[in-house]
């Protein structure tokens, strides 16, 4: 078994493009779930708004790449105030059960035929990165020493890096804040800010929206990945994914996600190619583990992961655990 | 283990078992039914030629006839892409046809052309089973022959929107029991604990798998002549998924209750249990959908205008009489009325004197077994993989929310009224998106009222 590759490789991943995707995500679900208390099991929804916007506005009406990432972002807004409305006066279980099932319009809405000449049906859609790669300065591979990355890989990873840096700077200036202080008193008793005179449905509506906004970007991040979009980028284990980075880093924390981006990524990728790599050299024998099964590990790992987490250490590696009531009724 | 428990298993075992015989009995009647009408030539396509022209051939063949039949005397032209006619033929006794391209190979590679069908050369009562075929495009991608199948069927412009109604209606009434299947046990789990459960798809899936792996053992289950491996499978499974339910309550959830673990964060350890569960089904039955060894392909009665198999009316009335079953139990036992008591209000239900732990285990192995019978159900209508569950779980919701989150009677009504949404609806919608139409109505009994149909307002909270 070769070591050196298995470890390059998941760190390649865990600092790779899809890593700064889950770390947008989680970043934009800190604010909903670890400040807010919001429960928002719907963020791959805002993300397949922010990732179909900009593609489609390139690929099928052949406007600017720009304009695409505003309309994206204005869209987002739409649809977390869509989404508000309705569910934000409800209990908790009631908003992850409407905010999952919207998701799940969005992502069935876009891969529908009838939509076909617009979002592409289940094939997505293509063609939408020639701009975002022309601004590519990478002539090159990437090189870090024990790490390379393709050249498009590295502007991808580079553009995903600072937004998450912007993002964390916005966030912890968020949450300094006399607004920041009203949203975490939201979450630990909403009833004691509404005494105190404050409109505790609009914070959370703010709240909403600011963290939708992040779940977008990561939505561009994803489709200019693989300069290609479909719906099975966005099913519902992305969002539960998310939640996992989020929860491994420590809610709560503004750098919480970062460094739950990093682990969950390189110990997915780790596991993947440790079973895999043991499954073909006859480690494990064929009978007990095929190719295929062998990359399901991981994900059973993941699930009992996010299990044992929850249970035994609600507040992640970095959380606090005051910082975190977890159950709001 | 406690009385009432056993007694609810016992009689749900009683009814399961009893609609089991009637299943096998039918199937047994239309399986002899079914032979017979062999002697017709089979309907094969014809052999490609070696030689460097191209072809378009092909065969027209009934389906109504098992094995399908050549269907002879039908014309067929072809026009190239302006639409000028290029060559005509009429298929022979065995239903082929071939039309050459005029030019070599090279002038027609990339080139589209259209098959059109003359429909009035069809014999009398029969039409295209896909009236777009009328004309279909073809287009020359390698160098050889093209082949192309029209398989024809029932003329089937006579069927009104009256028609097609009853007949979703009826596959929406056969759905909607077996979401009420899963959703009673949801809807109890969540009215006893407050837990929202998203690994109750899981249950589901489990029920069908149990099934899928006593059919896979080698060999057949016999019972007096009669193959009853599906029988027992579904015996077993219905077993199998109240012993799963049972353990998973004691081993996890009452742990979790007994350390005081918050309702958020038994939510979240739920989805890490889905996505463990889900991962742990894939390994073991695969990413493919399977199908169980029997009942798979039944011959459907005609009932007046609509066609029924006789697999989903024992599969609907079985779940009805389960359905009922339970709604009894609910009723008038005594078990019955402290689950009841325990949804309604669990600290008063325990000052009263009601084991409220005791309620609980009950609840939770009543529950995946409902769920565990309607995944093994589900899988004998329709099919199954890995995410039969996962794929309803959100349509389980829908029908519990729009009943009303914790009550009993709420997600049995809840359930027929989406399930025949569901269905019904593929009338006006595409039918790939009648999921979304029923996550719609969830979103507006939200915004309309908020504790659903049979709920009452102070549970929202």
């Amino acid at each position: 078994m070769d070591w050196q590759s298995i470890l390059s490789q998941a760190l390649q991943q865990g600092l790779g493009p899809l890593a700064a995707v889950y770390c947008l995500a989680a970043i934009g679900l800190n604010v909903h779930f670890g400040y807010t208390g919001l429960l928002n099991f719907g963020q791959a929804g805002f993300m397949a708004v922010g990732g179909y916007t900009m593609a489609s506005v390139v690929a099928t009406w052949g406007l600017s790449f720009w304009l695409g990432i505003a309309l994206g972002l204005l869209l987002t807004v739409l649809l977390a105030l869509l989404l508000g409305v309705p569910t934000l006066r409800l209990r908790a279980d009631y908003l992850a059960i409407v905010t999952i099932a919207a998701a799940e319009i969005i992502r069935q809405t876009v891969g529908s035929v009838s939509l076909l000449k617009w979002f592409g049906g289940q094939d997505g859609l293509q063609a939408f990165s020639t701009d975002f790669r022309s601004l590519n300065p990478f002539d090159g591979p990437l090189d870090l020493g024990i790490v390379t990355w393709r050249a498009n890989d590295a502007w991808v990873l580079v553009v995903g890096w600072v937004l998450v840096a912007v993002s964390c700077l916005i966030v912890w200036l968020l949450m300094r804040s006399p607004w920041g202080r009203v949203l975490k008193s939201i979450r630990e008793d909403e009833e004691a800010v509404r005494s105190l005179g404050k409109n505790v449905y609009a914070y959370k509506m703010q709240s909403l929206v600011i963290g939708g906004l992040f779940g977008a970007l990561a939505g561009f991040i994803i489709a200019l990945n693989s300069a290609a979009i479909n719906p099975s980028f966005f099913a519902t284990d992305i969002t539960f994914f998310a939640y996992t980075v989020l929860l491994v880093g420590g809610a709560a924390r503004v750098l919480g996600p970062v460094a739950g981006a990093i682990i969950f990524w390189f110990l997915l990728s780790f596991l993947d190619l440790f079973f895999r790599d043991a499954a073909a050299t006859d480690i494990i024998p064929q009978s007990i583990m095929t190719q295929n099964q062998a990359s399901l590990i991981r994900f059973m790992f993941m699930g009992i992961a996010l299990m044992l987490l929850m249970i035994f250490r609600p507040q992640g590696i970095f959380g606090d655990r005051k910082e975190l009531a977890l159950d709001a009724r | 283990m406690h009385t009432g428990l056993r007694r609810i298993t016992g009689l749900l075992l009683a009814v399961v078992m009893a609609a089991l015989v009637v299943a096998t009995t039918a199937s047994a009647a239309t399986a002899r039914a079914g032979v017979g009408a062999a002697s017709a030539p089979a309907c094969v396509l014809p052999k490609p030629t070696e030689d460097d022209t191209i072809s378009i051939i092909g065969r027209i063949c009934d389906t109504r006839e098992k094995p399908p039949a050549p269907v002879a005397g039908v014309s067929l032209t072809v026009v190239d892409d302006t639409g000028k006619p290029i060559g005509k033929d009429t298929t022979g006794a065995d239903g082929t046809f071939a039309i050459a391209l005029p030019g070599t190979t090279i002038d027609n590679l990339g080139k589209t052309f259209k098959v059109k069908v003359d429909e009035k050369t069809l014999p009398e009562g029969a039409a295209l089973r896909n009236p777009k075929d009328v004309t279909r495009p073809v287009t020359v991608n390698l160098d050889n022959d093209v082949s192309v199948t029209f398989p024809v069927g029932e003329l089937s412009a006579e069927e009104g929107v009256g028609t097609q109604g009853l007949q979703l209606l009826v596959g929406g009434i056969v759905f909607s029991v077996l979401l009420a299947m899963a959703a009673l046990g949801l809807s109890m789990i969540f009215g006893t604990t407050g837990l929202t459960n998203f690994a109750h798809g899981e249950l589901v899936t489990f029920g069908a798998l149990v099934a899928f792996f006593i059919d896979q053992l080698p060999g057949e289950i016999r019972i007096g002549g009669a193959n009853v491996t599906i029988v027992v499978g579904v015996v077993v499974a219905f077993i199998a998924s109240a012993a799963f339910g049972y353990l998973q309550d004691k081993a996890l959830w009452k742990p979790l209750r007994s350390r005081g673990t918050g309702l958020i964060a038994m939510m979240i350890v739920s989805i890490g249990l889905s996505i463990f569960l889900r991962s742990l089904f894939q390994y073991l039955a695969g990413g493919q959908t399977h199908n169980y060894s029997q009942y798979s392909a039944v011959q459907p009665w005609s009932v007046g205008p609509i066609l029924v198999t006789p697999r989903d009316l024992i599969v609907a009335a079985l779940g009805v009489a389960v359905l009922v079953t339970v709604s009894l139990l609910l009723t008038y036992t005594r078990m019955g009325k402290a689950t009841r008591a325990v949804a309604d209000n669990p600290p008063l239900a325990s000052s009263s004197g009601i084991n409220v732990e005791r309620v609980i285990a009950v609840v939770w192995t009543g529950g995946a077994a409902l769920a565990g019978l309607s995944g093994v159900l589900l899988g004998i209508t329709q099919g199954f993989d890995y995410q039969l569950g996962f794929k309803i779980l959100l349509l389980i919701f829908a029908a519990v929310v729009l009943g009303g989150l914790g009550t009993i009677w709420g997600a049995m009504v809840g359930a027929f009224i989406i399930g025949i949404f569901i269905e019904v609806s593929t009338l006006f919608v595409p039918a790939e998106l009648k999921f979304v139409g029923a996550l719609v109505v969830l979103i507006v009994v939200l915004l309309i009222r908020p504790q659903g149909l049979l709920g009452r307002a102070e549970r929202v909270g």
